[in-house]
């Protein structure tokens, strides 16, 4: 009888024996580098999506007409007083001067005057989620009445800082709202699909098909133009998400469709059905997590593109119109050539899309090469 | 580890004149993966003579380092192994020996020797050859690359090496695509190949284990024709040690990396000397042709599968482009019985339709004609491909399956524990407390440790995850145990383990078994009756015994002479026609 309890002794690696697969998922995803630095930097500028109001050194629709297009600001740290010196966030009071033979305005500092800035500091009261009142903002001038302008101002005096912060959470809401959309019409498709095969699969895939061959943007610029002009923005903003994820999920039910075709075929869904699986436990309980890991990087990987779709509508002013704050509504403000000669810094928005974008698509490569170990 | 120290002696030879024979000299070889403590040695210390006109044959089970010490010769250790000591001397015709181990993997002086000199078949030969260049030309193109002759005389020659590897019509044949051709015409042309450039040495990674017995015969039997003609020193990778016993004249046994044992094949056979290779040979030998068997002795009970002209035909493929093609019958009129308590053996050759049918009984597939009655335990009759979907699962709870790929066979998402208890959990037998408890008897049973439960598949070898996979079948108290290819994915020493364990497991369960297997000698081992298949038709149906001593059917007679038997002193596979 040695022979029946030879298999009796298993390797000790036990971390890795109890691992389940999403573990194993993560512990090849922390070796990813620069996928794990990407995850850091989107958890960041989620959680700043999240914290608008108090992040926000000023109310971003605050407007004031002696800052037109005041240009960024450098920040000091190291103050020479009288008494020695002082380690403290300022900036410089400036005023406004005009040249004398073109009259044009622009802004010299003062380097006598000193704009004191400080951490958890009282300035526009504002309400958190639009539940809580609160004034104290996280970073901002010590004195209520001071301004200053890290990133510079628009055209109607507005700080910029505040209103990119305030943009990120239309942004980057509107990618995960799409996405979620997305996701629900690409597994129900796919999975449709790739379980039934046969007819219904043919007319699926022909539709996407014909989804896919359509030119995006003008489609967009179409439906995003028959929207009524009176809607109120949220409205709005819920129907531009829609908009965009009516393509976004194709490419996603193909994602599902693929895995759902490989994952039938499998001995061990198979095995499943013998040992007398409904098709819904089959689906749910035994394709459905083998498929998880995939449809995560998928996901991740969209958000980025309903980012970049939302900004290129509201860029083109059929998305969210202004006084909505996105990035893509910021950078329309950034349309004509004179505007950015005169305050270049209206285009650093799109400097935030592109860190979003680039953040999201390190880490949606991250996890797919986590998630498929054996795809290179 | 399994190392026993000093390393074994070079088999001695008696003619000392022979030494000029010498082509390959191995001394010390190491190649690893990984740096530092971390490194994994694929071969450690390795160390053989290669001569001229011989064959050394390389054994041991998966991971034993075989691959590596073969593709280490010729710098082919794929990244990021590399060679970190030892050293290969290969002495050249009329030069200077060269040390193969110095020689960068990348220069021109090992790829003169590549190919030229020391050429290699490899096991899968689909993947070997480029699917879009055409055969005549992929021989061929050995010889101009290294500037032995131009193409036209290159494209002779290789008409010439097609004949020579006995391919019927090989003018027409090199004009072939290498989809076009059989398992055994590829590795043929393999072979031709290799030859091309009329190379000293012949390293041969395993190129039957992906053919059927007979076609295996067949290129064993060619191999050795080339290398009386030609006089070449042949190293032959394999795990199987029928193979060694047919072909080898010398024998280095590889266990983890390491040499375990170095020794001519009659002396190797005759006194093994390490306890890895005494186990391999036990093994092998349980599994032969001449063994004891171990299958249960058993009055027959009543039939309980009745299988009628059992036919699955796929229908003709239509195409726009391509004239259609007729329809292909995977098994056609197929007529057995199961009696209670019977193990019976269904055996054939790749594509004979053996898996199809298996896959009928139990209604994966739908068989297109033909009726499988099987009588339940409270003797109820039920038409098990008639009735509906739905209705089987009664039938599914005392017919149960074990599937060839044991790695395939479990959701790598749901632990042991999981994995087990989802048929009894779905059949609404057991909950809770219960079910773990129920669970681990069944774990017990097939003899995985207590802790396997919460851990997931991947924490196992092969033979624990085939352990699994069965307690799962189990699990429901079957009748009926239909085994697709169980042991054939496992190395050679688990595969009698795993028999074994059925075989215990029989008389306490009740159970009768339907095993599917392309090897005679498991067949043997295990089966009371036998069902030989050849494309998807019954060849005959009988007692083991009967079957094995007194084959009446050709197929059959040819079948059992292809099988290697694991004795070097009857070696009847290479005098064959």
């Amino acid at each position: 009888m040695s022979d029946i309890t030879a298999g009796a002794t298993l390797p000790q690696t036990s971390r890795y024996a109890t691992a389940s697969e999403a573990r194993l998922m993560w512990l090849r995803f922390r070796r990813h580098r620069l996928a794990f630095a990407a995850l850091i930097v989107t958890i960041l500028i989620y959680l700043v999506a999240l914290l608008v109001e108090p992040l926000a050194p000023f109310n971003p629709d605050k407007s004031n007409g002696r800052y037109v297009y005041h240009p960024p600001q450098r920040l000091h740290l190291i103050d020479h007083t009288a008494n020695g010196i002082r380690i403290h966030p300022y900036v410089f009071g400036e005023h406004l001067a005009r040249d004398p033979v073109t009259l044009a305005a622009h802004y010299v500092p003062d380097p006598s005057q000193h704009v004191a800035l400080g951490f958890f500091v009282r300035g526009d009261p504002y309400r958190l989620w639009n539940l809580f009142p609160g004034n104290i903002h996280f970073f901002g001038p010590v004195n209520p009445r001071d301004t200053v302008f890290l990133l510079g101002a628009d055209r109607l005096g507005r700080d910029m800082l505040s209103r990119i912060i305030a943009g990120a959470r239309v942004s980057l809401s509107i990618g995960l709202v799409g996405v979620g959309c997305s996701l629900i019409l690409g597994i129900f498709f796919g999975g449709l699909s790739g379980y039934l095969g046969g007819r219904v699969d043919w007319f699926i895939q022909r539709v996407i098909e014909f989804i896919l061959s359509l030119p995006t943007i003008p489609v967009w610029l179409a439906l995003a133009a028959a929207l009524p002009k009176d809607w109120s923005p949220v409205a709005t903003y819920f129907t531009i998400t829609l908009i965009i994820s009516l393509v976004g999920w194709t490419e996603l039910a193909r994602v599902v469709r693929g895995r759902f075709l490989a994952l039938r075929s499998e001995t061990f869904v198979t095995a499943a059905w013998l040992d007398g699986c409904g098709q819904g436990r089959i689906i749910f309980r035994h394709m459905l997590p083998s498929l998880a890991s995939h449809i995560i990087a998928s996901v991740t990987l969209a958000i980025p593109m309903m980012i970049l779709a939302e900004t290129s509508l509201s860029f083109l002013g059929l998305g969210l119109q202004p006084p909505a704050i996105s990035w893509g509504a910021l950078l329309s403000e950034a349309q004509n050539v004179t505007s950015i000669a005169t305050a270049p810094w209206l285009l650093l928005p799109g400097v935030a899309v592109a860190i979003t974008v680039l953040a999201l698509n390190f880490l949606g490569d991250g996890l797919r090469d986590a998630a498929d170990p054996h795809a290179h | 580890m399994l190392i026993s120290k000093p390393r074994p002696a070079a088999p001695m030879r008696a003619d000392p004149a022979a030494e000029g024979d010498v082509l390959l000299s191995v001394r010390g070889l190491s190649t690893q993966f990984g740096h530092g403590p971390a490194a994994l040695r694929a071969a450690n210390d390795v160390s053989f003579t290669l001569r001229r006109g011989r064959t050394l044959c390389i054994v041991g089970e998966s991971g034993s380092g075989k691959s590596m010490t073969a593709r280490s010769i010729l710098q082919i250790v794929p990244h990021p192994g590399r060679i970190v000591a030892g050293e290969m001397l290969y002495y050249p015709q009329d030069a200077a020996p060269v040390d193969l181990a110095r020689l960068p993997p990348h220069g021109k002086r090992i790829r003169a020797i590549r190919g030229r000199e020391i050429a290699m078949v490899f096991q899968e030969p689909m993947t070997s050859l480029s699917p879009i260049h055409r055969i005549g030309w992929q021989i061929a193109e050995g010889l101009v690359a290294h500037g032995m002759a131009d193409r036209r005389t290159a494209m002779a020659r290789a008409i010439d090496l097609l004949r020579q590897v006995e391919i019927p019509n090989p003018a027409e044949a090199a004009g072939r695509f290498p989809f076009e051709f059989s398992g055994g015409m590829r590795q043929r042309a393999m072979i031709a190949m290799a030859l091309a450039c009329g190379p000293r040495i012949l390293i041969a990674d395993e190129p039957t284990t992906a053919l059927d017995v007979t076609t295996q015969a067949e290129i064993l039997r060619l191999i050795r024709k080339l290398q009386e003609e030609e006089g070449l020193g042949v190293l032959f990778i394999t795990h199987d040690m029928g193979v060694v016993a047919q072909i080898a004249d010398d024998v280095l046994v590889m266990y983890r990396g390491e040499v375990v044992e170095y020794a001519e094949v009659q002396q190797l056979f005759a006194n093994p000397q390490h306890s890895y290779t005494q186990r391999l040979l036990e093994a092998s030998r349980k599994l032969g042709m001449a063994a004891p068997p171990a299958r249960p002795a058993i009055t027959p009970g009543p039939p309980m599968l009745r299988v009628r002209d059992v036919t699955l035909t796929y229908p003709a493929q239509r195409s726009f482009f391509a004239r259609p093609k007729p329809p292909t019958h995977a098994v056609r009129g197929v007529s057995f019985d199961l009696f209670e308590g019977e193990n019976l053996g269904i055996v054939g050759e790749s594509g004979s339709g053996k898996t199809t049918l298996g896959n009928c009984l139990i209604r994966v597939l739908q068989p297109s004609a033909g009726q499988v009655q099987y009588t339940m335990r409270d003797g109820q009759v039920v038409d098990v491909d008639g009735m509906h979907r739905k209705a089987l699962r009664p039938v599914h709870r005392e017919m149960r399956m074990v599937f060839q790929d044991p790695f395939a066979s479990l959701n790598p998402r749901m632990t042991v524990e999981q994995v087990v208890g989802e048929p009894i959990l779905m059949h609404g037998l057991l909950a809770g407390a219960a079910l773990r408890q129920r669970v681990r008897e069944l774990l017990a049973s097939v003899g995985l440790p207590e802790d396997a439960g919460p851990r997931y598949p991947h924490a196992f070898s092969g033979g624990q995850r085939q352990r699994i996979v069965i307690a799962r079948a189990l699990a429901l108290d079957p009748r009926l145990i239909i085994a697709d290819e169980a042991t054939s994915a496992l190395d050679v020493t688990l595969r009698g383990q795993i028999l074994d364990l059925l075989l215990a497991l029989q008389p306490k369960l009740g159970l009768s078994f339907i095993l599917i297997s392309h090897d005679l000698g498991v067949i043997r081992y295990f089966c009371n009756r036998v069902v030989v298949m050849y494309r998807g038709e019954i060849v005959e149906v009988g007692d083991t015994d009967k079957i094995c001593d007194h084959p009446t059917q050709p197929y059959t007679q040819a079948l059992l002479r292809a099988v290697p038997e694991a004795d070097p002193a009857r070696r009847a596979l290479l005098a064959q026609p």
